[in-house]
């Protein structure tokens, strides 16, 4: 549609400035970072172990997370039962999920007083810790394993019907079907997947700040953390924001060709009749993988729930406060992407194939650490004001850049498919600018657009990044609050509060998202 | 009169050339094979594609350069002519002007228009709610309401069963009298039942408009290859 003969309008600009507003924040940054790092120093012994346990325990937490995902994506692909829809439907919300509340329910089941430590104590067994290694990864794993499984049903689910059929015929046994359609698309999908994952673990701040800690398991970003707000060693902070932008600067690059989102979103599902898995033992096989992993997900959930209620009515003021403030970030947050999505999406589409370059620049935000973008704003903001004061603003921008990507996947296939239907017809009417968003963008547009801002909201609202650099007390938001009152051993008051963090996250996300579906036009 | 001066335009390895008169009034059938360039040829008078050279004059008034919305042109395309989203009166109340809230006036007349296309009473629905005829009555009453002299039809009625593509050809005949019509059809009967003139456009050419009896009485050779 670039030979058009409608001129472009000044929206257009504003949305190419809008998508290059991205890399321009990420290349800002990176540059304050750069620039303040002292190279001279070199990188302490400390730095080094940090370096090696950030890809460590990303690697583990990748090939845990696609190993496992394997045979449950396979049980999922050729069983139907009843629950399936919903337990597929689950598995895309630990994205939503805020990590906080996550950590809370894997400690309430595998932590010191969990009930595991319990089971083990009945039998006479000593305790295992969650905390180090270990604990990083079987969080990463609780949170990438549904990511994962989706990725790779997506796989089976994109090998046609017929060669199944065609499988049948020939009388195929499962090791042969195995041999001749699975593995080739296991080779091609599992990599892709590996990677995204790999790239999700070295950027995972809230993970190693509440799971990992000590010589042996800091992560880069947590040590980052460190040097900021205890030693506020700000050049020290600076070398290793480097070290850190080059790890996932080439680990996402690898990455970026497999990266959909179709991974995070609703996605379309069916199931493949298979005629080669009828036998009693691979159903039993099935049934016992999708069971696992339903308890693997949904009890640390559960435990969350059951011992957050009775502390729901007894929350300290703070947490109120603290909730506020974390709506505002949130809709300041779902505010900012829904504007820049809009105009990103609407540039992009006008002008053609050129457009495809607005959509990467948008997508370069998924390569950024946010930890990194926010130690280069504290850097930047540092000299001129107190960093404090402007955590909620800040904290709101980069969550809302961090979201972008994803938003813009959700709104772009769609925007360019009402410009096809109804492109010309809006042109030949005159409906430009104002009037073309108004009456035939946005009525159309609701379903993506509200899941978008759904995401939005959600991630926000749970996000422990960036704020734990500039927040001070009296500018915690909720994620923040429930962390501090862990660390205070508040366990009670920390139970509620990630309860009620939990239900706010979701209670956003449905909003929204069913904002975009209500009242559906045909 | 609608005048295409030398006009070319190259896509890929297809090259539309035109050069000829169509006088103003009445309707002109649009035939030839697909992948002839009958789309091509109203994607240039609509102004969704730019010529390379030549230019696009209605009235002594040059169009070349103009966008699609300020061409003094109607358009009825295959399908997706209303918004799904809108009422029929408010997709009706487009044709008048591209505003979100139409004036009262501006309503007055869509229901008139609705009127005479024998949808009175439907509209507060949506396309949806409407059968095929009654989704192309309603966007030729917008059609009605945009008043513009030039009206483009790239098969519109082309979903319909033959009963209803003739009522709605007579319709269009008997409520655009005052416009010039350019409808593309597959389909001679089409062009005999209601068009006075045919233009045939095959292999990216462009023949002037000629009579339609005459045409098909005695037809060229490659128009005689399309029609066997």
């Amino acid at each position: 549609m670039a030979d058009r003969a409608q001129p472009l309008g000044p929206g257009v600009w504003v949305g190419v400035f809008a998508a290059a507003t991205i890399p321009a924040l990420i290349l800002l940054t990176a540059a304050a970072v750069a620039t303040s790092a002292d190279v001279g120093r070199g990188l302490a012994p400390s730095d080094w172990a940090a370096i090696r346990f950030t890809v460590w325990q990303a690697f583990l937490s990748a090939v845990l997370s696609v190993a496992l995902a394997v045979p449950v994506s396979r049980a999922l692909a050729r069983r139907r039962f009843r629950g399936r829809g919903v337990l597929v439907t689950l598995l895309g919300a630990p994205f939503l999920l805020p990590v906080i509340v996550a950590i809370f329910g894997l400690l309430a089941i595998f932590g010191r007083g969990g009930v595991l430590n319990a089971g083990l104590d009945l039998l006479g067994l000593p305790p295992v810790s969650i905390y180090g290694l270990h604990g990083v990864v079987l969080a990463h794993v609780f949170f990438n394993l549904p990511l994962a499984t989706r990725l790779i049903l997506q796989g089976w689910q994109d090998v046609p019907a017929e060669r199944f059929r065609l499988a049948a015929t020939l009388d195929m046994d499962a090791s042969a079907v195995n041999r001749h359609l699975e593995r080739p698309m296991l080779m091609r999908v599992l990599p892709g997947a590996f990677l995204v994952i790999f790239v999700i673990c070295t950027t995972s701040f809230a993970v190693a700040l509440t799971l990992g800690g000590g010589p042996r398991a800091t992560t880069i970003e947590l040590a980052i953390y460190q040097a900021l707000r205890f030693e506020f060693d700000l050049s020290r902070a600076a070398l290793l924001s480097v070290v850190q932008l080059a790890i996932t600067g080439v680990a996402a690059f690898l990455a970026l060709r497999y990266i959909h989102a179709d991974g995070f979103g609703a996605g379309r599902d069916r199931i493949v009749q298979r005629w080669d898995a009828r036998s009693r033992s691979l159903k039993v096989q099935d049934t016992v993988w999708i069971a696992l992993a339903a308890l693997f997900l949904l009890l640390p959930l559960v435990a969350a729930v059951v011992r957050g209620a009775p502390a729901l009515t007894t929350l300290p003021a703070s947490v109120w406060y603290a909730t506020l403030r974390s709506l505002g970030v949130a809709l300041a947050s779902t505010a900012f992407v829904v504007a820049m999505t809009l105009l990103i999406a609407t540039a992009s589409v006008r002008l053609g194939t050129r457009g495809r370059l607005l959509e990467t620049a948008a997508l370069s935000a998924i390569a950024a650490s946010p930890l990194v973008v926010g130690t280069g704003l504290f850097i930047l903001i540092h000299p001129v004001a107190d960093p404090a004061r402007l955590a909620l603003p800040v904290t709101a921008l980069v969550n809302g850049f961090v979201t972008l990507p994803f938003a813009l996947r959700a709104v772009l296939p769609a925007l360019r498919m009402i410009e096809a239907d109804y492109g010309r017809l809006a042109d030949t009417l005159g409906l430009t600018g104002w009037a073309r968003l108004r009456l035939l963008v946005l009525p159309r547009l609701r379903r993506p657009l509200g899941f978008a801002a759904g995401l939005a909201a959600a991630l926000s609202m749970g996000d422990l990044g960036v704020i734990a650099l500039f927040a001070d007390p009296n500018s915690a938001t909720l994620p923040m609050q429930v962390y501090r009152l862990m660390g205070a051993y508040r366990t009670n008051d920390a139970a509620g509060a990630a309860l009620l963090l939990l239900i706010v996250s979701l209670v956003l996300f449905w909003i929204f998202d069913r904002g975009g579906r209500s009242d559906a036009h045909t | 009169m609608l005048t295409l001066e030398r006009v070319s335009l190259t896509q890929d390895d297809f090259t539309l050339s035109a050069d000829l008169s169509v006088a103003a009034g009445g309707i002109v059938a649009v035939i030839g094979p697909s992948g002839g360039g009958k789309s091509t040829f109203l994607s240039l008078i609509a102004g969704f594609d730019t010529p390379d050279e030549g230019r696009i004059v209605w009235e002594g008034r040059d169009l070349t350069g103009l966008p699609p919305g300020k061409r003094p042109v109607a358009m009825l395309f295959q399908d997706n002519n209303l918004f799904p989203h809108l009422s029929i009166l408010s997709n009706v109340c487009l044709g008048a002007a591209p505003v979100a809230r139409p004036s009262s006036d501006v309503q007055i007349r869509a229901r008139a228009a609705l009127a005479r296309v024998g949808l009175d009473g439907l509209e507060d629905r949506k396309p949806g709610a409407l059968s095929g005829g009654q989704q192309s009555r309603a966007a030729l009453a917008r059609v009605l309401l945009t008043d513009r002299p030039l009206v483009l039809m790239d098969e519109p009625f082309a979903a319909l069963g033959p009963a209803l593509r003739s009522e709605m050809l007579d319709l269009v005949a008997e409520i655009l009298s005052d416009a010039t019509v350019l409808m593309v059809t597959h389909d001679p009967d089409d062009a005999l039942r209601i068009a006075e003139r045919t233009i045939f456009v095959s292999d990216g050419n462009v023949s002037p408009p000629v009579p339609t009896r005459a045409l098909f009485d005695e037809p060229p050779e490659a128009l005689a290859q399309y029609l066997d």
